[in-house]
């Protein structure tokens, strides 16, 4: 079988804030078409971790390669290739679905701009609302115009930062229906989750991060049910 | 360079339109520079030759406040759903949410000006006879300078928890040397004083205005990583 092309390697990645050391020395590689999910327990380091893979903070040492190219503040072209799906909607209150997506697009240089936000509006189950001021929207409404405005540049790597938090079955639903079909064109995605459940259905492969270190890593391939996914995620917790 | 241009037009704009759409900031220091104009022409007699002296000042009294008012909100409203994030994940420089910020920011404050300042000269009874050019050419240059310091400043206040209280503090003392130059120049000009007096003073802006500049746009970057 050939051998799968890594997406995004992180090389010796270390962050300290403060004299804290946030990450130590983590090594991880995520490839081509795969989907991992980082889990771990509070305070492990799982934001500072996200926040510099998606360039949002430079490391203290270490290098972070997406694509072949090294992520840093300015690396603008490494960025478009991201599509970051955070705690928040990183969406603007007083603007319609339809605004939200104008802006990000031409952020994101995106071409065909109008017809794709239409589809994309369509594809979430907004397309209805697009000329509604979002301040009435409840959290899954928001979180689906998230997912369409991630989707708008169609990034080749996915990075969603508990994306399910909060959200009804139906747009949990919807959530897994859209990472399903990115996986299956093969987008790249990095997940980081508390949620064991969807961590299990959605993921290849899991990295457990605590204190700052990636302490064991799992291909769930292998048939391994939640339980026993469970099962491990405290015996490794423990012992490390 | 081009990119860093278009993509700050892209924020001004949609900073813009939201302020029109909802008028929550513009309206407000409308209202405020509308109260101080009031109470100013109330307080000082028209008639007294004296009020020529205060016009200056009255001018950049309300451009200040007024501007604070819109300057507070500058970055609050992007902490709302954390939009800031979402402005730094995307492929743009961070120079450039500065600079779309400096443009939105000036816009308002210059509706604002061109709103308060014939509102000031006809309640003072003051008839204008002075170069629009040169008035114009200082108003630009002190809002300007203003603007530039006040909005890298807001950045850094929003955060904090007090940041409307926080930004005034930082920002006032830093405006002085600007504010001095501004009035005196704005005297000027409107006593019909020899325009070359008022020259040096607009010299000092414009190389308050490139030097903060020169350091926000190269600092904003480093501020956007701590927040």
């Amino acid at each position: 079988m050939k051998e799968l092309e890594s997406m995004l390697e992180l090389k010796n990645l270390t962050k300290v804030i403060g004299e804290k050391i946030i990450l130590r020395n983590i090594t991880l590689t995520l490839r081509e078409g795969e989907t991992l999910a980082v889990i771990g327990p509070n305070g492990a380091g799982k934001s500072t971790f996200f926040k510099c893979t998606v360039g949002l903070l430079q490391p203290s040492s270490g290098e972070i390669i997406l694509d072949g190219e090294a992520v840093k503040k300015k690396s603008a072209a490494v960025k478009k290739k991201i599509g970051f799906l955070g705690h928040e909607s990183f969406l603007y209150s007083n603007m319609t679905p339809l605004e939200n997506l104008r802006f990000y697009g031409k952020l994101f240089k995106v071409r065909d701009l109008e017809k794709k936000s239409k589809e994309l509006l369509k594809e979430v189950g907004l397309y209805l609302f697009r000329d509604t001021p979002i301040h009435s929207f409840s959290r899954g409404m928001l979180q689906r115009l998230a997912i369409a405005k991630v989707l708008l540049p169609e990034p080749k790597i996915l990075m969603l930062d508990e994306p399910h938090t909060g959200l009804d079955q139906e747009a949990v639903a919807l959530l897994n229906r859209i990472i399903k079909e990115k996986q299956q064109g093969g987008t790249s995605i990095l997940i980081i989750s508390h949620d064991f459940e969807q961590v299990h259905a959605l993921a290849d492969r899991v990295a457990i991060l605590k204190k700052g270190k990636v302490v064991d890593t799992i291909e769930l391939a292998q048939h391994l049910d939640l339980q026993e996914m469970k099962a491990w995620y405290e015996k490794v917790v423990k012992e490390a | 360079m081009t990119s860093i241009f278009s993509d700050a037009l892209t924020i001004a704009g949609k900073d813009l339109r939201n302020e029109f759409k909802s008028k929550q900031t513009i309206g407000m220091m409308v209202i405020f520079s509308a109260l101080v104009i009031l109470v100013f022409s109330f307080a000082f007699d028209p008639t007294n030759n004296m009020v020529r002296a205060v016009i200056p000042g009255l001018v950049w009294v309300i451009t200040v406040f007024a501007g604070i008012l819109g300057l507070n909100r500058s970055f609050i409203s992007e902490l709302e759903n954390d939009s800031l994030t979402g402005l730094r994940s995307a492929p743009i420089d961070p120079a450039s949410i500065y600079l779309g910020k400096v443009l939105a920011n000036f816009t308002l404050v210059a509706v604002v000006q061109l709103i308060s300042i014939p509102v000031l000269f006809i309640l003072f009874g003051y008839r204008f006879t002075s170069s629009y050019f040169w008035f114009i050419l200082i108003l630009f240059a002190g809002t300007l300078g203003f603007i530039i310091v006040g909005t890298f400043l807001s950045a850094l206040s929003a955060n904090a928890k007090n940041s409307e209280m926080l930004l005034p503090v930082l920002l006032l003392p830093l405006l002085s040397p600007l504010m001095i130059a501004a009035v005196q120049a704005t005297r000027i000009v409107l006593e019909n004083e020899e325009i070359q007096n008022a020259v040096s003073w607009l010299q000092l802006m414009a190389a308050y205005d490139l030097l903060f500049f020169g350091a926000c746009f190269i600092l904003f970057e480093f501020l956007m990583e701590g927040s």
